[in-house]
């Protein structure tokens, strides 16, 4: 048998995906300006507890925030935060009263507790950015295998729950704990698979910013963002926020677990940064967050006036600590001017921030934004590459036509 | 003390109300586009995953998709015998890699 041609087999591809006639998919959704293409997406209005949403993947669910909305504001809707599970088997079904947080391993007391024993410990709030690791993937040069996210897979919520480190003391944590293992209900589709498990050294386990969350912007966590319970893990990547958290396990060793040790690994370089096929890295835990911004009220090929003022807002987050300072710029970065900070809601949420910019005589222009945090960490002008795409924070570049 | 004192009183949001909650998923958006073997890449691809997962990707070369099957057997116990993972190969190589 021949092979099909393959635009036989992409119109096929176009038929059998049959996008405008399958109930909750929209025909049109982003198409990602993704380095070698393949960046169409379909939006999704049939999740769950979910608005429109970018479909990134059906199953499990694997949802983006179309871009859009985050010009809202600064936090991130619930039915519009992002969506990302690993194994299929996922919670469809939660009974609160039988829902049980067991602590166990390298404890003087295992617990077993319930909702309303986690309700009993103090309740902190705190604004956090939650950000997959791989968020923004889709853009490495070369691409990389993985969930090819545009830039929204990430949202900033205003989280409520109790201390980690207070469900941690009343178990009483041994002095041989080096970390905290958590898991949730999800479960691999297959036996032998690997459970998805993180864990945390026992000191940044033990930081007070990190908590056992219950609920996200005031309301309770949508079904796929981890209802009842999650863990927040402030200015440290999503992969650490276990969601449907039910077994918090305190190790006497590193965990070796797959996704631990052979997962998630970023190069140990400065902004996790090599060349393709770069021998002799060492490899660590992807950790905290570094420093991002977007401009939200402008897309790309945006009409805007020349020689006048033109009003450009969006979005910054420090990574693991606040926003100093956001810079934008009319020229692609040759020269730059402060944008004027919003309402500082902490140091691990979005901040918003507005600029007035000049816009130069008629013709193609490029507009840039960039975030220096509290750290005096600045984005880098020059995208980070490694294998498995994460951690890019290269400085945001938006082409527009001044008019 | 202090700091306690002012996280509590931070502390607008009322106590949490569960209730029991049931959700229903929607089904696969997509399945894999004819192509050569496809048999064998619906039979073995859709078990832990929906195939936007795979047709997401970039176009990507042949050696990259080989290691891709690879690890859906090794890492991810996908059961897959080695006829077929050739066969998963030569579709993923014919449709999804760069001309
Ligand atoms: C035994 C379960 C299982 C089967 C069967 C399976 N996969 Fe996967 N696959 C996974 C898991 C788990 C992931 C990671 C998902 C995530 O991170 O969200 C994954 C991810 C992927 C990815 C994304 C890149 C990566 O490495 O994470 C590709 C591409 C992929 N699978 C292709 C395939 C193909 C092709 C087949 C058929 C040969 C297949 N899979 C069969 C479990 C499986």
């Amino acid at each position: 048998m021949s092979a099909p041609s393959r635009r036989a087999m992409l119109a096929q591809a176009g038929s059998m995906l049959a996008l405008a006639s399958t109930p909750g998919l929209a025909a049109t959704g982003p198409e990602f300006p993704f380095p070698g293409g393949n960046g169409a997406r379909p939006l999704a209005k049939d999740f769950p507890q979910k608005g429109s949403m970018v479909l990134q993947r059906s199953r499990p669910p694997l949802l983006e925030t179309p871009f859009t909305d985050f010009d809202s504001g600064v936090f991130t809707p619930n039915e519009k935060f992002f969506v990302r599970w690993h194994w299929s088997v996922i919670p469809t079904e939660i009974d609160p009263a039988s829902y049980r947080l067991k602590v166990h391993g390298q404890v003087e007391r295992e617990l077993s507790l319930s909702l309303s024993d986690l309700a009993g410990f103090e309740r902190i709030e705190i604004a956090a950015v939650n950000q997959c690791s791989g968020n923004s993937r889709g853009f490495f040069e070369p691409r990389v295998a993985g969930a090819q996210w545009g830039n929204g897979g990430m949202g900033n919520a205003r989280w409520t729950g109790v201390r980690l480190r207070d469900v941690l003391d009343k178990a009483g944590v041994k002095s041989g704990a080096v970390a905290a293992r958590f898991s949730g209900l999800d479960q691999p589709a297959v036996s032998e698979g690997p459970w998805f498990r993180k864990s945390l050294n026992i000191d940044r386990a033990r930081q007070p910013e990190v908590i056992i969350a219950y609920a996200m912007n005031g309301k309770p966590l949508p079904m796929l963002n981890g209802y009842p319970i999650r863990l927040v893990v402030p200015g440290w990547y999503s992969t650490y926020w276990i969601k449907t958290l039910n077994d918090i396990e305190l190790l006497d060793a590193p965990d070796d677990n797959y996704w631990m040790k052979t997962a998630y690994l970023i190069p140990d370089t400065p902004h996790a940064d090599i060349k393709p096929g770069q021998a002799g890295v060492t490899m660590v835990p992807i950790n905290r967050m570094v420093p991002r911004s977007f401009i939200t009220n402008l897309g790309a090929g945006a009409k805007l006036k020349a020689r006048a003022n033109a009003t450009v807002r969006g979005l910054a987050m420090g990574g693991d600590c606040g926003v100093a300072k956001v810079e934008v710029s009319a020229d692609g970065g040759q020269t730059w001017s402060d944008a004027k900070l919003g309402r500082d809601e902490g140091p691990y949420s979005f901040r918003q921030w507005t600029a007035k910019i000049g816009m130069p005589a008629a013709g193609a222009a490029t507009l840039a934004v960039r975030c220096i945090n509290t750290k005096g960490e600045v984005q880098p002008d020059k995208a980070n590459w490694n294998p498995s795409g994460f951690m890019r924070n290269v400085v945001e570049r938006l082409p527009v036509t001044v008019i | 003390m202090a700091a306690a004192a002012m996280a509590a009183a931070a502390m607008a949001a009322p106590a949490p109300v569960f209730k029991s909650q049931t959700i229903e998923l929607p089904a696969d958006a997509a399945g894999f586009p004819d192509g050569p073997n496809v048999k064998a890449v619906t039979q073995n691809c859709l078990a832990c995953h929906s195939a936007d997962m795979v047709l997401d990707q970039p176009l990507l070369p042949r050696a990259t998709w080989a290691a891709e099957v690879t690890k859906m057997r090794n890492v991810y116990k996908a059961p897959i015998n080695d006829a077929d993972a050739a066969l998963i190969v030569d579709y993923l190589a014919a449709t999804h890699s760069p001309p």
